[in-house]
């Protein structure tokens, strides 16, 4: 698919910032930063994510329409989190109905 | 070493992109296929924070951090590997991809273990669940979904390991060259696929509350 | 006579090899849509069989024909045959593999080994469900709902579910293989905006089996995990949430239903051009129609849970995207109008099936809306209403369209004309079958009376009666085709190319067409649907 050759001198450097920000994970999670430890969780797997797609899947030499086909799942996953999350976090916001009075 | 092009198919370009798109789509289906536990082990974590916590330390980070780890490498032996098939150096090729599946089967070995440990343990959801701390059931619960998810993560690893052994015999039967390597690139995709699932799996089970 | 010669001496998809293994092997996306054919209209058939028992049931106020779990056993079976095993496959399987390369002027699909094994996994997936049929049904109705579905159902639940699980497959494939096929194999000239309505119907429904069927695939799995190793997932005993169940669950199968509609909405595109001979009034609105109704269909699926529990702000939500996703079905059908609106009309029975689609998935449609408005959900959801409106769109609208896509492409499909006159019967009788099966249970939910009941209180028997003769109208009129489109393949007149005088690759094709599709590649120059208004082209 790729006609270009990414040199392996990339790979290796996508490799070592993997297994760095692996450290960085582990590290974090044992630090107390309340809500942010899941964010910072979820955030820096997005990173290592994002570079395996981008370099080792060669997403970053491919042509514009795979990259819709890549981020759609992303997108259409993004989607079920936010309305079913959206309901579960807001299911404390209204109180549920008063009885009328007799 | 010849270049098969389908009758459906113009030229091998077009044959190339088709299949590339077609492996995409669906690794999107997985994203979504796996998104489905990833959603209901969220919603979990958020109504039961302390239990997830609680239940997350009794998994073994040490373990968890070094088999990411050795994803990670196997993620880049498969890029070498792909890289070689595209310079048509058939021995290397073999190579990496051997190494890449070896590391597979190390992940998998560490994977049991950890199941192993688990069993011993107690803590197999199920009639012979036995739990120290309060709240039970949700302690359950994540077990379940640490259970459910990694298996299924393991299954996929088990598939991807069959798939290097199949490109492996075929390499060294000299089906691909410089010029036809697609199956060898399609199986990189799912193997670096399988990758990210555990990246995202790793610290969302292994990681919950660790800074107490 | 000569044109009879003409067929047996000339080479085409179906005589070009004989026996079993060259059907059952086949790579020919054509084959492989025959094969589909057989194996949905007997699953078609059999759902029907299920249904017919329901309404039985439901002649009289007492549950007397069956017991209570029978009768829940029967429309869970209904449900699960007729929309995993027919309604999803249906059009894209069937119309949707034979037309799709050759109207793209293509030689095949991108992968036509995967649409074989596309075939097999809906087979397989049959299979089970039969096995889960026969072993005793199941009664938890087709929706799963947890935990009846995976603690306390005493049913085939986990035959049942792998059952749709591997169907699932089935439909995720054939949805892989049109994206790509669309994307990559158009011939010289086709740009996207001179797509047929077809493919960009077909292209979204692809969008909705690809993103949407692995999470029910994952979410039914745990259903059976949680039935085997009895562990609680959602089972609120253990902690687990019955809502996140219905979450995961209508995620999918709420766009589901959008694959149960848009494949028809194409076909009704091609039938409404074609046979009123005119070219389509806003192109691009009904192809970005198709997109918008795959996408946003995606953001709608918590109408299905108003009274489940969820919070007020997301059924808010999901009630005003259920409002929007409205829209873009009423552009389609406002265009489908102004097509009609002098053009040059022949009441073929496609165009009656089309027509009958317009009118039927309008009513379905807009009663949709009634149930998006939270404030009326409440009082009928649960009941005949919700019935009625989805079998306005599923049956009123989408087995219309099947049957107008199969009588208009017969011709190509198979070399031969049905017979026009039993056609026009036919349709008639399905149109006045189907209004009265369905309308009155309408006034039925309206009235209270609750789905899923095999007893109902007596002053609603006078409706359930007109609905079961309805029903049995409905029946005659589905029968009808089955014969006398066999009758054709032996006694039907041979078809020329192009009998209705259409635009469109596949009448540039011999009928039925050879096996490679075109002799050339073709280059295409044209918009779509270029027809002269005010004339028919002679053929």
């Amino acid at each position: 698919m790729t006609e270009t050759i990414v040199p392996k001198k990339i790979y290796f450097r996508v490799w070592g910032t993997l297994l760095i920000l692996l450290a960085v994970t582990v590290g974090v999670a044992y630090i107390h930063l309340g809500w942010f430890n899941p964010a910072a969780a979820v955030g820096i797997a997005g990173i290592k994510a994002l570079i395996i797609i981008l370099y080792f899947m060669h997403v970053r030499y491919s042509p514009k329409v795979l990259w819709v086909f890549v981020s759609a799942g992303f997108v259409w996953l993004g989607m079920l989190f936010l309305w079913t999350l959206g309901d579960y976090l807001t299911r404390s916001y209204l109180p549920p109905p008063t009885i009328w009075p007799q | 070493m010849s270049l098969i092009v389908e009758h459906q198919f113009d030229d091998y370009e077009q044959q190339q992109q088709a299949t590339t798109l077609g492996m995409w789509g669906f690794l999107a289906t997985e994203v979504l296929f796996f998104g489905g536990m990833f959603l209901g082990y969220t919603v979990y974590r958020l109504l039961y924070h302390a239990p997830f916590g609680e239940a997350s330390r009794h998994l073994d980070v040490v373990l968890g951090a070094v088999n990411t780890g050795v994803l990670l490498c196997s993620s880049l032996t498969m890029a070498l590997g792909v890289h070689e098939a595209q310079e048509g150096n058939r021995r290397m090729v073999m190579l990496f991809l051997a190494i890449t599946a070896a590391l597979g089967m190390i992940f998998l070995g560490i994977k049991f273990f950890e199941y192993y440990q688990k069993f011993e343990e107690h803590l197999i959801p199920g009639p012979h669940f036995m739990w120290n701390g309060a709240d039970a059931r949700h302690a359950s619960l994540f077990f379940i979904f640490y259970f459910v998810m990694t298996g299924m993560h393991a299954l996929h690893m088990v598939i991807g390991i069959g798939l290097m052994a199949i490109l492996v015999f075929l390499t060294w039967r000299g089906k691909f060259s410089s010029v036809y390597f697609a199956p060898i690139e399609l199986g990189g995709l799912y193997w670096h696929f399988v990758d990210i699932v555990w990246v995202f799996l790793f610290p969302l089970l292994y990681l919950v509350e660790r800074s107490r | 006579m000569s044109t009879q010669l003409a067929i047996f001496t000339r080479e085409h998809y179906l005589n070009v090899s004989y026996g079993w293994k060259s059907w059952l092997f086949t790579r020919d996306h054509k084959r492989i849509a025959l094969l589909f054919l057989m194996t949905i209209t007997f699953f078609f058939f059999l759902g029907g069989a299920f249904a017919t028992m329901v309404r039985l049931e439901l002649m009289t106020p007492q549950g007397d024909l069956f017991q209570a779990q029978t009768y829940n056993k029967l429309f869970s079976m209904h449900g699960i045959v007729m929309i995993f095993l027919f309604l999803i496959p249906s059009i894209p399987a069937v119309l949707g593999n034979f037309l799709v390369p050759i109207m793209i002027g293509a030689r095949d699909l991108a992968f036509p080994r995967l649409n074989l094994l596309s075939w097999y996994l809906l087979v397989i997936g049959g299979v089970f469900t039969l096995w889960a049929i026969v072993a005793g049904g199941v009664d938890t109705g087709w929706t799963f709902y947890t935990p009846y579905s995976s603690l306390f159902s005493n049913t085939n639940v986990v035959l049942a579910v792998i059952g749709i699980f591997i169907s699932g497959f089935s439909s995720i494939l054939t949805g892989l293989n049109f994206i790509v096929t669309i994307h990559q194999m158009r011939a010289p000239g086709m740009t996207w905006f001179r797509l047929p309505l077809f493919i960009w119907s077909h292209y979204a429904t692809a969008i909705i089996q690809v993103l949407g069927t692995p999470v029910v695939a994952i979410t039914l799995l745990l259903v059976a995990v949680e039935r085997v190793w009895r562990v609680g997932i959602f089972d609120p005993a253990l902690g687990g949430d019955p809502i996140l169940f219905q979450h995961l669950f209508w995620f999918y199968s709420h766009p589901a239903v959008y694959i149960m509609i848009l494949p028809g909405m194409g076909v009704v595109s091609e039938l409404i051009t074609t046979h009123s001979h005119k070219q389509i009034f806003g192109y691009t609105f009904v192809a970005f129609s198709s997109l918008a109704i795959a996408i946003i269909g995606f953001a709608v699926w918590g109408h299905h849970m108003f009274v489940a529990g969820q919070s007020q702000y997301a059924s808010l939500m999901f009630s005003i995207l259920s409002f929007l996703v409205a829209i873009p079905s009423a552009i389609k059908v406002f265009n489908w109008t102004a097509t009609l609106y002098k053009g040059s009309i022949s009441y073929s029975a496609p165009m009656l099936y089309a027509l009958g689609f317009i009118g039927l998935f309008t009513i379905g449609g807009l009663t949709g809306l009634f149930l998006a408005t939270t404030a009326v959900d409440l009082h009928v959801t649960d009941t005949y209403f919700v019935v009625a409106h989805f079998h306005y769109i599923m049956v009123g609208g989408m087995v219309m369209a099947y049957l107008g896509g199969i009588h208009h492409w017969w011709p190509k499909i198979s070399g031969k004309m049905y017979p026009e006159g039993w056609a026009r019967l036919a349709a008639l009788i399905v149109f006045i079958g189907f209004n009265l099966t369905f309308f009155p249970q309408f006034v039925l939910g309206y009235l209270g009376m609750p789905r899923r009941y095999y007893a109902y209180a007596d002053e609603f028997q006078v409706l359930n009666v007109m609905s079961t003769a309805g029903a049995s109208i409905l029946a005659v009129g589905y029968v009808l085709p089955m014969v006398y489109l066999i009758w054709s393949l032996r006694y039907g007149e041979s078809a020329s190319a192009n009998p209705w005088g259409a635009t469109g690759l596949e009448w540039q094709i011999p009928s039925p067409p050879p096996t490679e599709n075109f002799e050339e590649t073709p280059i295409v120059e044209e918009p779509a649907y270029n027809y002269e208004s005010y004339s028919r082209a002679s053929v």
